[in-house]
């Protein structure tokens, strides 16, 4: 009985262990030795050194993705950020059909990228897109919203943005609930105006949920695969290859294993090295 | 004033409801358009055709990617919740030693990056020879983190009383779990279910690396090949029917579950 007590809970554990040795450890330490290795997981595995690092720092469409993510970040969370800001703002007031309206923007976050992305690309279209023939309606010019390659990374992250901007209304929507009423009431006896209020009071009230959204979309910028898969396969001229998209392409279209990993290690680097920056933020100002 | 500012408000509320339910309804009308019309944006097409659908069913196996969609998502859904609320329980229930050791691994993968494990993970399924097999799309998932650690939380809130309640009665561990816990915790089980179910029923990475089989494919990757492969050139009625096919079960589930989807979503957002 006593012996029973004890091994329980490793049995209940069991699993995760096993996942976790197989899934999880086995990998991180296989990926840093694939990463000296030249391998097309056919032929045997080739020592090569250094050479896959030397070679991803010379690699423009590697670097050039880095900069297309920096690019949709740039873009994407600012954006994120402001509609979802003054959505939420909106929604926090005395509003009838609050459930409707709330409804309608968390439907695109449930729908499948796949989905929003084919539906974007008409949206999206030249010549019989409806973006631009709004566009033509109001007699301006048509743009290349796909073709243009220093447009199409922001249509990208636009799209991304209408994708997930319901998620962070609703988080933004607890946020402002979290404010007590008091404050704004003092504020209201010390003749305070909107914009002081917001400012002053619900900005730095909210301020833990305006990080948690930073942080929550620069992880989802940093997996951007399937938007650009879809839509453009990189091009026009890599402007929107994702360092995920080339990850992809290195292993399973050219089975450049060894280089693939290497690029998905220091990709890993470079995106916990940016989330433990921003966290460091967070615990400063909280 | 006041009114002013109000009918403002609801002019705002309700473009922006427009913007993000139109592409949706224009989805469904043109799908539903003879394709001739598609391109036209009308409200409403003037005829209704369901060649669009016809072709797809015709063009690739859309009925049975729907079912493995349906056989992985259940099957990762069931194998996270039991597995989870085990090893939740365990976390948070039991005494062992290594306990707070194996909490910290868990919260220490939930910050490790995918893309650095892609890789060898692909290659585990080459050594184990389940590419093309339902394994490789399933037994990856049945771990969830961000489950075990709600599931903990969940757990940490029960009575004590009740678990040695359920002690005196005879009850072993596995019982106790699953006859005492999961009816006290069904919003946990609700969350947690539909997370992980939507979550694997819109994943599309993982299975386009270790699926070939057309017909082992999951919606999502049969819909992204068929988009991206050619094969729905020229023809965007039956792109777009292929995406209504997609996009319609997880909103029919939405529509009738939206304040647990909208709940789930938000709970998993703000544990992260």
């Amino acid at each position: 009985m006593k012996l029973k007590q004890k091994i329980v809970p490793y049995l209940l554990i069991s699993p995760y262990i096993l996942h976790f040795s197989l899934f999880v450890a086995f990998p991180v330490v296989f990926s840093i030795v694939l990463t000296f290795h030249k391998w097309n997981i056919i032929a045997p595995m080739e020592y090569t050194g250094f050479s896959n690092y030397v070679r991803l720092f010379k690699d423009a469409v590697f670097l050039k993705s880095l900069g297309n993510t920096l690019i949709f970040l740039v873009i994407h969370i600012p954006l994120q950020i402001i509609v979802a800001l003054v959505l939420a703002q909106i929604l926090n007031q005395n509003i009838k059909f609050r459930g409707f309206f709330r409804a309608a923007f968390f439907l695109p976050v449930i729908v499948s990228g796949v989905v929003v992305t084919i539906l974007w690309e008409q949206l999206y279209g030249f010549d019989t897109g409806l973006l631009n023939r709004m566009l033509v309606s109001v007699g301006m010019n048509k743009v290349g919203w796909l073709t243009d390659p220093n447009v199409a990374m922001s249509s990208i992250a636009l799209m991304a943005t209408w994708k997930n901007v319901g998620l962070y209304i609703i988080l933004f929507l607890v946020g402002l609930q979290t404010v007590p009423t008091q404050y704004y009431e003092a504020a209201d006896m010390e003749g305070a105006n909107r914009w002081q209020k917001f400012f002053k009071i619900t900005l730095p009230m909210i301020n833990p949920t305006i990080f948690m959204v930073v942080i929550l979309s620069t992880i989802g910028g940093f997996s951007l695969f399937i938007e650009p898969y879809v839509m453009t396969g990189g091009g026009p001229l890599n402007s929107t290859i994702s360092a995920v998209l080339y990850i992809y392409k290195q292993g399973f279209f050219y089975y450049h294993m060894g280089y693939s990993a290497t690029l998905g290690l220091f990709f890993a680097l470079i995106i916990l090295l940016v989330v433990v920056i921003q966290k460091r933020f967070v615990e400063r100002d909280v | 004033m006041k009114i002013f500012k109000k009918i403002s408000f609801y002019f705002f509320l309700t473009l922006g409801a427009l913007v993000f339910i139109y592409p949706f309804y224009w989805m469904v009308t043109a799908s539903l358009a003879p394709e001739n019309e598609i391109a036209n944006l009308t409200l409403l097409p003037t005829g209704l055709s369901f060649d669009a659908y016809s072709q797809m069913f015709t063009k690739i196996p859309i009925g049975r990617a729907f079912i493995n969609s349906l056989i992985v998502a259940s099957s990762i859904t069931i194998g996270v919740l039991v597995f989870g609320s085990m090893i939740g329980y365990a976390l948070s229930r039991l005494e062992f030693k290594g306990r707070n050791f194996v909490f910290y691994i868990i919260i220490f993968t939930m910050t490790l990056p995918f893309q650095i494990t892609l890789i060898p993970q692909y290659i585990i399924m080459v050594k184990f020879g389940w590419v093309d097999t339902y394994l490789a799309l399933i037994v990856p998932y049945f771990i969830n983190t961000l489950g075990i650690i709600m599931f903990r939380q969940y757990f940490k809130s029960i009575p004590q009383s009740l678990i040695d309640a359920a002690r005196l009665d005879g009850c072993g561990d596995i019982k106790i779990i699953f006859k005492i816990l999961w009816p006290n915790t069904i919003p946990a089980l609700v969350t947690i279910g539909i997370i992980t179910f939507m979550a694997s029923w819109n994943e599309v990475l993982w299975p386009l690396i270790v699926i070939r089989n057309e017909e082992l494919m999951t919606m999502p990757q049969l819909v992204t090949l068929f988009a991206v492969g050619g094969r729905a050139d020229s023809q965007l009625g039956v792109k777009l029917a292929s995406a209504v096919i997609l996009a319609l079960p997880i909103i029919v589930a939405y529509i009738f579950f939206q304040k647990y989807f909208i709940q789930s979503m938000a709970s998993s957002g703000m544990k992260d």
